[in-house]
């Protein structure tokens, strides 16, 4: 748990250092716009962001999500335009990835193959198939109501982030405190031992795969309600933001170890970092060498940390000998 | 007689647990020096020693008459030191010329090797095995015999003049074993030294010239082969005070709760098992690793599939596909592998003790934090689990702990029949002792036990009746009165004679 908790404190500690160099250097950075345009730039990602680390929890992976969210996003913009009410269109976006989770998940846990395979199969397939599918056109021609969920500008964001944070806290009580929670760690820790304790452990890998699809339908929902139009090859590179703001966060990529809250503070110190270049007057091609970086430093941190661990704990066992 | 290998006084203990206390063994060119001894005797530490894969904590071992400070696995094989495991260490997707190179290639990395040479020399080595294996087919197209053919050519092909074999017959048939033990003989007539580790008596008697007994650790008896037979090495093998620290129990068991019948199957080697296991009754599963102990248990748990047989829990015919569905007939299983099947190490004693009976903590999905803290704590108390806290995690626990936990989490589910494999394997005595008073209590108060394990004398004294496997199937079933070290051992050894 102290581990764990560490590396929140160390993400932590990196956001409020950034901020305080933003604070003296450029003041501005914290103008009511700019933070409500780095909000919802960053809904998106810290929805798709809770489904993933339930995935990686799991010990699997998935990155098909990028494509995955370019499809819920255009199949709720075309329910939008055939001039379906807003609940229907928020159906339409989180069955298509429950659906789309649900096709990753079950060649996962049932027919055996690594998700990684699954999954990079799914996200080329996917979007050549939502290119070929739209011709490469975007949605145009929104109804008035589907802009901002039928809530105006200003309502909007306060909105959203009341409801992803609602979401998080969900996910993360049904983490620490449901039984679906327990499989899940149990799975990703060990899944021989839990499925000798009779875990079902295809059905939990099947499970988060349809939950991470279903969030990702969410978050292309919560994206797309912001613009005019919906393109047709959204979210690209979507998956690897994800994935090191969970890792970053302090996720164990081998699963069983990680929570909703490092990877809350991932997704804010990813994102947070791209626009304070561009404040702080540094060129924007610095900011995925930097995010490059940063994912480095957290891993190798943890190799560090878990040496230190190792070598902790062989001293506890000579103690006890 | 030149003396080609020397070990004096060799000790090893791993985490506490001695595996080897002042064993000595030397071998002579043309010789072969066979090493028997029940399971945790000592051999495979031995065998580790001799090929440097560790190294002993005190003793020491000269080759061919020059001491050796520290034996590394590279350092053996420049000595002339060739190890064949049990199971082949190849390349699957090399060649078998190509696997011969790399056990000989020397030198820089970017120097080029001269396949035509290896292929010829190869054939060459093979030749000399009397074995007609293409040199240019991929290892892993080979059977496992010619797999384990390969490997002495891989020895030969490095003009090692000091074998060890473990077990090289283990997954042989019976013709492959004559072959195997024809290429044994033919080294020795070269002048090699080979150090024979077998279960099969019959082999150690017919290729040894001398026997060495292991016994818990330590060298008990080293004889000439012609000076001993079958009955007096058993003997040696398994001759210890059963001495009476076993607490005893009292009651008559009652009905058949776990009836097997007639389980076969191919995948997992196990032919027509059947058993049955009573309310209150501790029945003991002997037999050498490899005999279908496991196996069994898992087929019967849900974790392998039987091709024939059935299984009946309290004279009801159940179908058990997933360990589940086990749990839901009372059935529980304390695996082997404690550390990778058992507990969940980074997970908390409480969470793990709990893990197989999460529905009684989490009545509707939601766990109830206080039924779990109450379950650790009481599981803490009821096995004397040594812990900080039960938020400690399993990891940081000691062996004998950790499956005090693993235990906790079957006896949470109140088991009415309740499968154990080797549950004080790698146990400190103390722990040892406490695990068995508790498999007594829970036989005491009417579950059915199924006590797999590969120590002989916690077999005898805890089970009521003994059941021996010998090759995926059940030699014989022994009541306890008539159930003796020697009787178990004859049953559970095998024969090249009475093999295929």
């Amino acid at each position: 748990m102290s581990a764990a908790h560490r590396r929140e404190r160390s993400v932590a500690l990196a956001i409020a250092t950034l901020a305080a160099v933003l604070a003296l250097a450029r003041p501005e950075y914290f103008s009511p716009e700019n933070l409500v345009d780095l909000l919802l730039s960053n809904l998106g990602v810290m929805t798709t962001a809770i489904g993933t680390t339930l995935v990686i929890l799991t010990g699997e992976i998935d990155i098909s999500v990028g494509s995955v969210f370019a499809i819920c996003s255009v199949a709720a913009g075309a329910a939008a335009v055939r001039g379906a009410p807003l609940p229907a269109v928020a159906l339409v976006a989180c069955a298509t990835g429950a659906v789309l989770g649900l096709l990753n998940g079950v060649l996962v846990a049932a027919a055996g193959i690594p998700s990684i395979v699954v999954t990079l199969a799914a996200m080329i397939a996917l979007r050549d198939a939502l290119q070929w599918t739209t011709q490469g056109e975007w949605i145009s021609g929104l109804p008035d109501r589907f802009q901002w969920l039928g809530l105006t500008q200003r309502t909007y964001p306060a909105a959203a982030a009341i409801g992803v944070a609602l979401i998080a806290c969900a996910a993360a009580w049904m983490l620490r405190a449901s039984f679906a929670g327990r499989a899940i760690y149990a799975v990703g820790s060990n899944a021989d031992a839990a499925r000798l304790a009779g875990i079902r452990t295809g059905r939990v890998k099947g499970a988060v795969f349809v939950v991470g699809g279903l969030l990702t339908g969410v978050g292309a929902l919560l994206n797309a309600v912001r613009f005019h139009q919906i393109p047709s090859n959204g979210g690209i590179g979507l998956e690897m933001k994800v994935i090191a703001a969970v890792v970053v966060g302090g996720a164990a990529v081998t699963g069983g170890r990680g929570t909703l809250a490092g990877t809350a503070l991932g997704v804010v110190l990813l994102g947070a970092i791209g626009p304070a270049l561009t404040f702080l007057g540094v060129s924007a091609y610095w900011e995925r060498a930097l995010q490059g970086a940063i994912i480095l430093a957290a891993v190798a941190g943890d190799a560090i940390g878990a040496r230190h661990a190792a070598g902790a704990r062989a001293g506890a066992a000579a103690a006890r000998v | 007689m030149s003396v080609l290998l020397h070990a004096a006084s060799i000790t090893k203990s791993f985490a506490g647990a001695r595996a080897l206390a002042g064993v000595s063994f030397d071998l002579h060119a043309g010789e072969v020096h066979a090493i028997v001894g029940e399971n945790g005797a000592g051999k495979s530490t031995l065998i580790k020693i001799l090929s440097g894969a560790e190294s002993p904590d005190a003793g020491s071992l000269s080759v061919g008459g020059a001491s050796i400070a520290a034996l590394t696995p590279p350092l053996a094989h420049a000595l002339g030191i060739a190890t064949i495991y049990q199971q082949p260490s190849l390349f699957p997707d090399l060649s078998v010329a190509e696997n011969i190179a790399l056990a000989r290639e020397r030198g820089g990395l970017w120097r080029r090797v001269r396949w035509a040479g290896w292929r010829s020399a190869a054939r060459d080595v093979l030749a000399r095995l009397g074995v007609a294996i293409d040199p240019d087919r991929l290892v892993g197209t080979l059977t496992m015999p010619e797999q384990q053919i390969v490997e002495i050519a891989k020895a030969l092909a490095t003009d090692a003049r000091i074998g060890i074999m473990d077990e090289p017959t283990a997954s042989l048939s019976g013709r492959e074993v004559e072959r195997l033990l024809a290429i044994v003989a033919r080294l020795r007539a070269e002048g090699a030294g080979i150090v024979y580790i077998s279960h099969r008596l019959d082999e150690v008697f017919r290729v040894a010239d001398r026997i060495t007994v292991l016994r818990d650790g330590e060298a008990v008896a080293t004889r000439a082969a012609a000076r001993l037979d079958r009955g007096a090495l058993i003997r040696l093998m398994v001759g210890r005070d059963l001495a009476a620290v076993f607490p005893t129990r009292s009651g008559a068991p009652g009905r058949v709760a776990l009836e097997v019948r007639g389980l076969s199957s191919r995948a997992s080697g196990l032919h027509d098992v059947s058993l049955d296991v009573r309310r209150g009754e501790i029945v003991g599963l002997a037999g050498l690793v490899g005999s279908g102990r496991t196996e069994l248990a898992e087929t019967i748990f849900g974790l392998r599939a039987a091709d024939a047989g059935s299984l009946r829990v309290d004279g009801v015919e159940v179908r058990i596909h997933r360990p589940d569905e086990a749990m839901a007939h009372g059935i529980g299983y304390v695996p082997e592998d404690r550390r990778q099947h058992g507990v969940v190490l980074p997970m908390a004693v409480a969470a793990n003790a709990t893990l197989a009976s999460l529905d009684r903590v989490a009545p509707r999905g939601m766990i109830d934090v206080a039924a779990e803290r109450r379950a650790g704590e009481r599981a803490v108390r009821d096995l004397a689990i040594k812990t900080p806290s039960i938020d400690a995690p399993v990891e940081a626990l000691s062996g004998g702990n950790q499956q005090k936990v693993a235990l906790a989490r079957w006896l949470a589910i109140e088991p009415s029949i309740l499968i154990l494999d080797e549950p004080t394997q790698g146990v400190d005595v103390g722990a040892k002792g406490e695990i068995h008073a508790i498999v007594n209590r829970l036989a005491d108060r009417g579950a059915a036990v199924l006590l797999i394990s590969s120590e002989l004398p916690e077999v005898l004294a805890l089970g009521d009746r003994v059941a021996v496997m010998r090759q995926g199937a059940i030699a014989g079933v022994l009541p306890r009165a008539d159930a003796t070290a020697d009787r178990v051992m004859e049953l559970a050894l095998p024969d090249s004679r009475r093999a295929d």
